[in-house]
């Protein structure tokens, strides 16, 4: 498979990446105390490294070429094999909702604390998803909205004594207005100029929160944010998390019945129509501005709800936890599950989320890891691990 | 429509130029100031927004990886510059040598990361090619934090301080003076490259129609990583010069000044190289206004929200021409 010529290709390759990862990765000066530290091993392994990539890389840039040739049809992927399959159906999901049932029970609190930042990243990728994969708007601030839920929560029981479950759907309302007010003068731009908007935005609202003392209290953020209430029981620390888990996990199913009604509604088609051809829906008479809106409400109403639970759990929030690069970290749950891919997304949150906090060594590698996925997938897998299926309509021939 | 601009620019100038004469008269000498580090500010920008226009106007594409190639330039220059000094090199070849390098490695990074990043996804939708960009950006940010530190790092100026230019060093800096005067430089030399040389009239064809231009011979992938080659070399000249003015650097400054080199170009007209300098000159000059006569904790809401009014009211920017969306 591999030829000469392809090895000779790898080879300077790998010695260009050798030369320009010279200065950064070999060299390393402290100019306080006037040590260069020399570390020379490090280039060894770019090389190695490099090599092999570049094999890698030409092998699956070929793999793609032939298959956009052999225009073979759309491949299923395995889950949506088992979930179109009847007699698999029932127990796969079965199994799944055991699972996650006897979860908070069968491991200690660490876990299930875990386990609650993982579902909040499924619902907030959740909704994302309606907003990168199904209308195809790339916002990058969208953890603006998930910090006017944390904050809606946290202020309005500072000041009001109003509990987290009349907070839900109050800061529903919020997420969807901010989504409004923002998008109404951004989304009649085109696509790019509205990723930075979304960005500038999400970092505004941050440095508004850093300065603003009176509001949030400034970087000292707010404490003390009580848990849900449960019928007036008090409840131990431990049943507490445990409460949560199964608020998240019921949030999280009505998110996933929500968005899955809205996928087939004559709403979500338009927006997917949208995200592939926007003259051609307009021409259809659809209405591009109204639909982009509704899309960028309603992710912004996920991201509220999220940004409640997330209030809710930790009990403190401050303006750190709200940097542009959760938002980058949400669209990589995304991107990498599959955009338009409620499955794919699933399962990109639970995998994206749950291994570095279990690989706590590897913990500093993890936006790395992220950065290169993102360019990777976007390279040979534009519609992630797990693609979405569209619903396809076949006419049988009649025979006469 | 046009007599709306017309009037409206008038009275922006207008109110501005009541409050500025105002400013001026009261205290003089603050005023001044101001304007040149708003002009000095605007330079860095500029040098930034150039590789953000022309690349934007060659492939349509928001070249993320941007801030990072400067922040990779401002980091080489750093060491480059510490390893020489180390070795009790002469100052003189000591500048020389790390804006050599500084310029050459932001090169090969550019180069580098349009190729991985962004040549197979030419035919894709423009999305996949801005998360790749973004992608890009978050990769470059984390390797040099894993490679290098992620505290911030003391530059020791490489610019020393000029012996004529004494006098008037209270108000404008050798430093300053230098970055103004080499972004002169730098926008000229540019400006001849596209004008008048034989890849520059085909970095404007490939701009203008990029089937048409490779059907007259041009090689339109050479034009592109040109482009990139180009945009980060000024990028990189940028990195150098406002780490001697700021003293220190890390690996998140480039996404910031990325960023506002961003508005910078989409307030000039995105696309438009000349647009890119005034749109830098006019962010740099009201932010340094801002945030010296209003209230400097805001100084990056500042900048956002001039990008949300310039979008609203007038998305094709300063100078830019008003693009309608082909079939």
């Amino acid at each position: 498979m591999v030829t000469k010529k392809e090895i000779k290709q790898s080879f300077w390759i790998a010695l260009w990446f050798m030369v320009l990862t010279f200065p950064i990765m070999v060299i390393r000066v402290n100019t306080i105390k006037n040590i260069i530290v020399w570390r020379w091993t490090n280039i060894l392994w770019i090389g190695i490294a490099g090599f092999f990539a570049s094999l890698v890389w030409n092998y699956l840039l070929r793999l793609k070429e032939e298959k956009k040739k052999s225009d073979t049809k759309e491949d299923i992927p395995f889950v949506h094999r088992l979930l179109q399959n009847d007699r698999f159906r029932t127990p796969f999901l079965a199994a799944i909702a055991i699972f996650f049932i006897i979860y908070p029970f069968a491991f200690p609190m660490y876990h299930t604390s875990i386990m609650i930042s993982a579902l909040v990243y499924v619902m907030l990728g959740l909704g994302l998803n309606i907003v990168v994969g199904l209308a195809g708007l790339l916002d990058l601030g969208y953890v603006a909205f998930y910090c006017v839920g944390a904050y809606t929560y946290a202020l309005l029981n500072l000041h009001f004594g109003i509990s987290f479950w009349l907070v839900l759907p109050i800061s529903a309302v919020f997420g969807a207005m901010a989504g409004t007010l923002l998008g109404y003068p951004v989304l009649r731009l085109r696509g790019d100029y509205l990723a930075i908007v979304t960005l500038g935005f999400g970092e505004i609202i941050r440095i508004v929160m850093e300065n603003w003392d009176e509001l949030g209290n400034g970087p000292r953020g707010i404490g003390n944010i009580p848990p849900p209430s449960f019928f007036n029981f008090e409840l131990n620390q431990h049943q507490n998390v445990i409460y949560i888990y199964f608020i998240v996990i019921a949030l999280v199913l009505f998110t996933i019945f929500f968005v899955n009604r809205l996928e087939n509604s004559r709403i979500g088609r338009a927006w997917i129509a949208l995200r592939d051809d926007e003259i051609a829906c307009q021409a259809m008479g659809i209405d591009k501005f109204k639909t982009k809106l509704t899309a960028f409400a309603l992710g912004a109403t996920w991201a509220s709800l999220g940004g409640v639970v997330f209030a809710a759990k930790t009990s403190f929030i401050n303006p750190m936890s709200f940097t542009i690069f959760e938002s980058i970290a949400i669209l990589c749950v995304v991107v990498i599950g599959g955009m338009g891919s409620a499955i794919g997304v699933i399962a990109g949150a639970l995998v994206l989320i749950l291994v570095p906090e279990y690989l706590r060594a590897m913990a500093e590698y993890r936006m790395l890891v992220f950065g290169a996925l993102q360019v990777i997938v976007m390279v040979f897998k534009p519609e992630g691990l797990i693609q979405s299926v569209r619903k396809i309509y076949k006419f049988e021939k009649v025979e006469e | 429509m046009f007599w709306i601009n017309i009037i409206s620019g008038i009275v922006i100038i207008g109110i501005l130029g009541f409050f500025g004469i105002r400013e001026l008269i009261t205290d003089p000498v603050y005023f001044l100031e101001l304007v040149l580090g708003g002009l000095t500010r605007g330079s860095i920008y500029a040098l930034i927004a150039l590789g953000y226009t022309m690349v934007y106007g060659i492939i349509q594409l928001i070249n993320f990886a941007h801030g990072e190639i400067y922040m990779i330039g401002a980091m080489t220059s750093l060491i480059v510059a510490s390893v020489l000094g180390l070795w009790g090199w002469n100052s003189a070849v000591i500048v020389i040598l790390a804006f050599v390098f500084a310029i050459v490695y932001s090169c090969a990074y550019g180069f580098t990361v349009e190729k991985i990043a962004y040549k197979p996804l030419r035919t894709a939708p423009r999305l996949s090619a801005l998360i790749s960009a973004i992608g890009m950006s978050l990769f470059l940010q984390n390797y040099v934090m894993l490679a290098q530190t992620p505290e911030f790092m003391p530059y020791e100026s490489l610019i020393p301080d000029y012996n004529f230019w004494e006098p008037y060093a209270h108000i404008m800096t050798s430093v300053e003076l230098t970055i103004i005067i080499t972004t002169i430089v730098v926008m000229i030399l540019l400006g001849m490259l596209i004008k008048f040389t034989r890849i520059g009239k085909a970095m404007r064809a490939t701009a203008q129609d990029k089937v048409m231009s490779s059907l007259v011979g041009i090689n339109v992938n050479k034009v592109i990583s040109t482009t990139f080659v180009v945009g980060s070399a000024t990028a990189a000249i940028g990195g150098v010069l406002i780490a001697c003015h700021v003293g220190q650097i890390n690996f998140m400054i480039g996404f910031l000044a990325g960023l506002k080199a961003f508005i910078a170009a989409v307030l000039g007209g995105i696309g438009s190289v000349p647009g890119a300098v005034l749109g830098s000159l006019v962010l740099g000059i009201s932010e340094s206004f801002f945030t010296g006569y209003f209230w400097s904790e805001y100084e990056d809401v500042f900048a956002f929200t001039i990008l949300v009014v310039i979008l609203i009211f007038r998305p094709s920017g300063i100078l830019g021409r008003k693009e309608t969306e082909k079939v």
